[in-house]
């Protein structure tokens, strides 16, 4: 089943969204990798904010290629999403202090990321890894972009403009599901069989 | 008088863009066959977005993957090659280059100093030589980016000798299992056996290079490389780990000999973006491209 999602995006619009269903973004999305997790995190507790709000938006799992146009713009060159495994380790946190409501990477997230996501109200999709040039199309404005300096240009957080982005596989959903530890019990079951085997 | 060290900086530029945007002709083949032969919608809709993904890339000549990869040249050296540290002293100035020019995302990163900024580290060791010196009067150049999220997938075991060549698959079965759906499958596996621990990991990635479906000239070898490509695929990792379509395009392995006590095995994954490019410079500094 297909959805379409206008950010911000608020819990009833996950309701009826399962996993294998696809979904297409318009609105505001905003790149963070490991080290703007971090950062992000280290703020709050220090009772500071970040300096974009993800509630309600896309949180983007990406480190993308960034060029300047002649007038000093900012261009979007290639933004396809990266290993959101990494992100594991704080994204259930991240989940409840800024309440975004969807999570785009690919690979898939474990069973942490899972609870916070039925118990805040987030879904995660997978955008096909390395079909960065797909997504940079979908892409339709740059509009704004934070921490650059300091953490360079695949780690900082963009926030970006986009329209139908997508297609998005929705591999965990606000009830509890995750078709990817599905297809891992599946992986880790054959593994079993043709160590047997060998 | 033609500039040497001039030729190999704007080859390897060239190299750095080709292996970006363009995937070897035989990985774009078995993709797109790949995506044929994919029964299911899920995973027949990752191999269409590889796809047009890798069409886009080549038409537009823009990276195909937003991680263009660390950094990596395999050197081979002529005796009567003009040029010695030269060559790294120009390829190290292709890759600062190149980080503007194709562009590619700067991605090396010091510990302390934070990234550089031009793909090249601040201690020597990035952009990464594997440097052969070989008979003839010719420089060779592979240019190989590899991405995080596949290098991250990397595994080496000392497997007990006794267990000889079953624990040898064994070891290629479990790491790649443990791959899963992590590092946009569909892979092509390298392996390394033998050597030490840093020579099977070295020999793993070189193994890489050798074109799809051209397997190890030793026909033992050849039968273990086509074997494994079965049992791997059996793991059903699919499209991008979620269980359709195909898990492994190619296995290749190359051997060194063993210590008597150590079996040492290095696997190293590619993502479906399997990207690396060569030419060939002669000491007239005439440049041949290598089949792509």
């Amino acid at each position: 089943m297909e959805h379409y999602l206008t950010t911000p995006i608020s819990p009833e619009d996950l309701v009826t969204i399962k996993i294998g269903d696809i979904v297409y973004i318009t609105g505001t999305i905003i790149t963070a990798r490991d080290e703007a997790h971090l950062e992000a995190l280290n703020l709050h507790k220090e009772g500071k904010k970040p300096p974009v709000d993800f509630q309600g938006n896309g949180l983007f799992h990406c480190g993308p290629v960034m060029k300047k146009n002649e007038q000093g713009e900012w261009t979007v060159v290639a933004a396809g999403p990266t290993t959101s495994a990494r992100m594991e380790i704080f994204q259930d946190e991240f989940i409840k202090v800024f309440h975004p409501g969807i999570i785009i990477g690919k690979g898939g997230m474990g069973e942490r990321t899972t609870k916070a996501c039925q118990e805040e109200k987030c879904i995660y999709g997978y955008f096909t890894g390395g079909a960065a040039l797909l997504a940079a199309d979908r892409i339709t404005k740059v509009i704004d972009v934070f921490w650059f300096e300091e953490l360079g240009m695949p780690e900082c957080l963009w926030v970006y403009e986009v329209e139908n982005f997508g297609p998005l596989t929705i591999t965990i959903d606000i009830h509890g599901g995750n078709l990817t530890e599905e297809s891992k019990k599946n992986i880790a079951k054959n593994k079993d069989i043709i160590l047997q085997e060998l | 008088m033609v500039d040497i060290a001039q030729v190999i900086e704007d080859t390897a530029v060239q190299l750095l863009k080709i292996a970006a945007t363009k995937l070897p002709s035989e990985v774009k083949a078995t993709l797109l066959k790949g995506e044929e032969e994919t029964e299911g919608s899920l995973g027949k809709s990752q191999m269409h977005a590889i796809n047009e993904n890798v069409k886009l890339a080549e038409i537009h000549s823009k990276p195909m993957c937003q991680d263009t990869g660390l950094v990596s040249f395999f050197v081979k050296i002529g005796d009567k090659f003009p040029l010695r540290s030269e060559v790294k002293t120009a390829l190290i100035k292709a890759t600062k280059k190149a980080t503007p020019d194709i562009p590619l995302r700067p991605n090396a990163v010091d510990m302390f100093k934070g990234n550089t900024k031009n793909n090249v580290g601040l201690r020597g060791y990035v952009p990464w030589f594997y440097i052969d010196l070989v008979e003839g009067d010719n420089l060779e150049i592979i240019a190989m980016p590899k991405g995080g999220g596949s290098s991250n997938v990397g595994k080496m075991k000392m497997v007990p000798p006794g267990k000889g060549i079953k624990g040898v698959k064994e070891f290629v079965v479990e790491a790649t299992a443990a791959a899963g759906p992590l590092a946009c499958p569909p892979y092509t596996v390298g392996v390394g056996v033998g050597g030490g621990e840093d020579m099977c990991m070295n020999l793993a990635k070189k193994a890489l290079l050798r074109p799809l479906y051209q397997y190890h000239e030793d026909e033992k070898i050849a039968e273990l490389e086509k074997e494994l490509v079965k049992t791997l695929n059996k793991l059903e990792i699919g499209a991008m780990g979620l269980g359709e379509g195909p898990s492994v395009l190619d296995v290749h392995m190359e051997f060194a000999a063993r210590h008597p006590a150590s079996l040492p095995v290095g696997v190293v994954i590619s993502c479906w973006a399997l990207r690396h490019a060569g030419a060939t410079v002669d000491k007239e500094g005439n440049v041949e491209w290598h089949p792509h």
